[in-house]
């Protein structure tokens, strides 16, 4: 760990070269910890911008980039293969979907998860389908079809490059996942069934039941599995990722040679050494403490290659899922996502009239009492072309619109309606139970109502952060996510960290004695000494929760400067409480949740700031990111192209100092820039 | 309608592997029935951590009936008096005034306890690695469509797939067998052509890691099938069987 100011000025710059923040999606190939001859270009640049050539986007028209990259990177033969070790921290589709592919290469593979097996990350919990190109159902798909429906969903916020070669192994991936036995769902005549899904015209999702994510998943886990049992990836579960260790090589550029975690069962803090560190951890959607994320879903892998150089792109891009099972007291722990599918035979509605919608809010009457006429259809009535099933964002931001003006429909105001009496009347009760079946008895579960006989109650939820080089841009389609991580996992970095590692060959493995180790080991010790130290008043929860609603209200839905500029004194006040009067019981040497917990919450409450600020810059409205002063007369997302058409990358400065931005502009050479319209 | 409820909780706790372990009665009062089973274990850990006292410690991440990370003998059930759902889809609305609660971790030989509630399921990880596989690489394989699977046969390796791997199966047989767990990705991969090369092999060799590891045999008193959260059929533990017996019949 570098010491001197210079040494992490220096680090910081090569390091961001070398580590794209991978926060979101896991997606391991901005984890390419990659990169350094572009560091000396950023070194000599005046101006903080990242060029193309930084960025290591290779030459050609847009269709051969990919292609290009593969003809003429850098190889490794089988036999040195076997002599460079890996890391990878995470089990999710990225992270095993990447430790079985490099095993099967020949790499040796350390590989981390936090659970207690490598078969639960939360990508299990994705129900709806993954996106692919295969044109199966003759609708007119293609690559530039998927390429240019993310590009375009994501509101011109993503990397033209990126997001071609991700609609390019699409096809891929659905292939990998077959022979592997991932139970896809088929038609009658034996071949693959598609569906449609949010915000796309054609008929490219496919699906295995409610259980996509899960099924593609066990499909890398069984992979995986296959490659511990030949003894190629060693597993560490239940450990935790807590430091990046980052050693000189031999032209002083450092590089990311191991990490410190603890193990979660023991407490013992423990070194490992790889010549190359992939981190596929997830998302921080739980800064906002009730997310749709799973409770040990966190940003602090994240945090600690940001603190070493990495640079934390687009922060602020926050996904909100516009059908999630509403709060229903201040006990709860998570909230409930139902597959966005759902939209596709239901309908979205609230009452037009004030007075029916108080009297849902006392309790009087449910929604079935109001009259067809008196049901304002309010997606349908502002979007006549894609009606329900507009993206995300935009069902989001109108739900809460409604909401905002008191159309409210549960005790709290705070839910609106998706009926199916209208699909249940077309296509009978038994058609909708085949296609919804699942969910529908989840909500039963949940809310203790049965939906088929009154409409469900939804509302927005944070469900996904889009932060990072990641190929969703401001905002993801559905069914896109389980399609980038395995993207990256199985058919980018495979080819990308050979390059990586094509000079490496001759590195040794290094000892965990090195000064490099030590000081980090210590400096993870000392945080956690510290924080056992505090024995202060609040538990950790208590003070998550508190963040939490902070995010909601000010770096949440709806966002503006005044605000913003709130919400960052609130947060800098929770950092105070949080380092003064936390309480974890126990010790550190133990298994010891809390202390688990509060080391996480150190990092959001990082991350939330990072957002606000991240969102009092970008001075524009694009998909995840709507700020209230930008807006057409209609209430659209307004677009500055001429102003924040660049990547926003946040440098880390030290603690408690103001981050530095840098851009990486995003010139869009292939594709026009149009205004996202769902209207007609 | 939801209400509020009193409830004691009499729950597990142990140290370490190693400690003896015992009963302890915990007091909540006031909890909404709309709240979830782990909710209110959440509600008890603060009440504790406000008493300067040793949370419980629990396996628990998706909360939504997915991951298969809870792990709770409630009432005497695995996942609690409920069927087809797991802990975090269990509501207080199922429990009644005053009525005591008792909450233990799985009961099983091969998943020993590593604090509270929480055991070690390593072992089905060392089932998978055994052979749950089709041994494919990435890259090199044939378009999707190339084999067509009648949708029957897709839709039945599916309901086998569906098992999350919580270990409710083992820790509700009373030999402590794995079998449903066992013959749930047995039948999924030999349902399916992809699968069905190593058939044989992989049933021998996921049965012979089972017995291994101190799983118990299969009497089918059919426990498992009744208490899974998935409602993985029990048909699969014939397959399973039948792939066994056919395996070593080719020997």
């Amino acid at each position: 760990m570098a010491t001197k100011k210079e040494d992490i000025k220096e680090a910081a710059v090569k390091a961001a070269k070398k580590v794209a923040v991978k926060a979101a999606k896991a997606a391991v190939e901005a984890a390419e910890v990659v990169v350094e001859k572009a560091a000396k270009a950023m070194k000599e640049a005046a101006t903080p911008v990242i060029t193309p050539e930084m960025a290591k986007i290779p030459e050609g028209p847009l269709e051969l980039k990919w292609t290009n990259y593969k003809n003429h990177q850098k190889l490794v033969n089988p036999a040195n293969k076997r002599r460079l070790d890996v890391i990878v921290v995470g089990t999710g589709l990225a992270g095993a979907s990447a430790a079985a592919s490099l095993a099967e290469m020949g790499f040796n593979v350390l590989n981390f998860c936090i659970q207690d097996s490598p078969r639960r990350a939360h990508s299990i919990a994705a129900q709806g389908g993954i996106n692919a190109a295969k044109n199966y159902q003759n609708d007119g798909d293609s690559v530039y079809r998927l390429y240019y429906d993310t590009i375009k969903g994501g509101d011109y916020r993503a990397r033209e490059a990126n997001v071609y070669r991700l609609a390019e192994v699409s096809n891929n991936i659905i292939d990998q996942c077959v022979a592997q036995g991932v139970p896809f769902a088929r038609e009658y005549g034996g071949l693959l069934d598609n569906r449609s899904f949010g915000g796309a015209q054609v008929s490219r999702t496919f699906y295995a039941k409610g259980q996509t994510g899960q099924q593609l998943l066990l499909g890398a886990y069984s992979a995986l599995s296959r490659q511990i049992g030949k003894g190629k990836v060693k597993m560490y579960t239940r450990y935790e990722m807590l430091d990046i260790v980052l050693i000189p090589d031999e032209n002083g550029e450092k590089r990311a040679r191991g990490i410190i975690a603890r193990n979660l069962v023991t407490g013992r803090i423990e070194r490992f050494f790889a010549h190359a560190v992939v981190v596929g951890s997830g998302g921080y959607g739980n800064t906002f403490f009730l997310s749709t994320n799973a409770m040990a879903s966190n940003g602090s892998a994240a945090m600690q290659m940001y603190r070493h150089g990495a640079l934390f792109a687009n922060p602020c891009y926050a996904q909100i899922h516009p059908t999630c099972i509403p709060k229903h007291g201040d006990f709860q722990s998570k909230l409930t996502l139902m597959s966005e599918s759902l939209r596709n035979d239901g309908r979205i509605w609230v009452p037009k009239k004030l007075e029916d919608a108080k009297r849902l809010q006392a309790g009087e009457i449910k929604g079935r009492d109001i009259p067809e006429e008196d049901r304002d259809y309010y997606l349908e009535r502002r979007y006549p072309a894609f009606g329900n099933l507009v993206p995300r964002d935009v069902a989001s931001r109108a739900a809460k619109e409604r909401c905002d003006k008191g159309y409210g429909v549960n005790n709290t105001g705070l839910a609106v309606f998706l009926d199916f009496s209208e699909a249940i009347q077309r296509l009978g009760k038994d058609v909708v139970a085949q296609k919804y079946g699942n969910l529908f008895q989840m909500y039963e579960k949940i809310v203790d109502e049965n939906p088929y006989e009154n409409p469900m109650m939804i509302f927005p939820a944070i469900h996904y952060t889009m932060a990072n080089f990641s190929d969703h841009g401001a905002n993801r389609l559905g069914a896109s996510a389980l399609m980038q991580g395995l993207a990256d996992g199985y058919f980018v970095l495979p080819y990308t960290i050979q390059n990586y590692l094509s000079d490496q060959i001759g590195v040794p493995r290094m000892s965990t004695d090195l000064p490099e180790f030590a000081e980090a080991e210590k400096a993870v010790q000392d945080k956690i000494d510290k924080l056992m130290a505090i024995q202060g008043k609040r538990s950790v929860d208590s003070i998550h929760k508190e963040l939490g609603l902070i995010m909601w209200d000010f770096v949440g839905m709806g966002r503006t400067a005044e605000g913003l500029k709130e919400g960052i004194k609130k947060i800098d006040a929770i950092k105070k409480e949080f380092w003064t009067n936390v309480y974890i019981p126990g010790t550190a040497d133990h298994l010891n949740n809390e202390l688990e917990k509060a080391l996480r919450l150190a990092d959001f409450i990082e991350i939330g700031r990072l957002m606000a600020v991240d969102a009092l810059h970008r001075e524009e409205s694009c998909g995840g990111h709507f700020r209230e002063e930008y807006q057409t007369p209609e209430g659209e997302a307004l677009r500055q192209d001429d102003k924040f058409s660049y990547v926003g990358c946040w440098k880390y400065m030290g603690e408690d100092q103001e981050p530095q931005l840098i851009k990486e502009p995003l010139d869009y050479e292939f594709t026009e820039r149009k205004t996202r319209n769902y209207k007609s | 309608m939801d209400q509020y409820i009193d409830i004691k909780v009499r729950v597990w706790r142990q140290a370490g592997p190693k400690a003896q372990g015992h009963f302890e009665t915990y007091e909540l009062k006031h909890v909404f029935q709309g709240a979830s089973f782990l909710e209110m274990i959440d509600i008890l850990n603060e009440q504790l951590v406000a008493e300067h006292k040793d949370p419980v410690t629990y396996d628990h991440d998706c909360r939504e009936g997915i991951c298969g990370m809870c792990s709770m003998y409630v009432n005497g059930h695995p996942h609690g008096p409920d069927s087809a759902i797991t802990t975090c889809q269990l509501h207080m609305r199922k429990f009644k005034d005053g009525e005591t609660i008792t909450v233990e971790p799985w009961r099983s030989r091969a998943f020993p306890v590593i604090k509270d509630l929480m055991v070690d399921r390593g072992a089905y990880d060392k089932i998978m690695q055994a052979g749950g596989f089709v041994s494919v690489n990435t890259g090199g394989v044939p378009d999707a469509n190339a084999i067509p699977i009648p949708k029957p046969v897709a839709d039945e390796a599916m309901d086998a797939a569906s098992c999350i791997g919580c270990g409710a199966c083992a820790a509700a047989c009373k030999n402590g067998s794995a079998m449903l767990f066992v013959a749930a990705k047995v039948s999924q991969l030999a349902l399916l052509p992809q699968g069905k090369i190593e058939a044989a092999a992989r049933a021998k060799a996921m049965v012979a890691k089972m017995d291994e590891l101190g799983f118990g045999n299969c009497t089918n008193t059919g426990a498992c099938a009744a208490e899974c959260p998935k409602s993985v059929s029990l048909a699969n533990i014939a397959r399973l069987n039948r792939e066994f017996l056919c395996a070593k019949f080719q020997d």
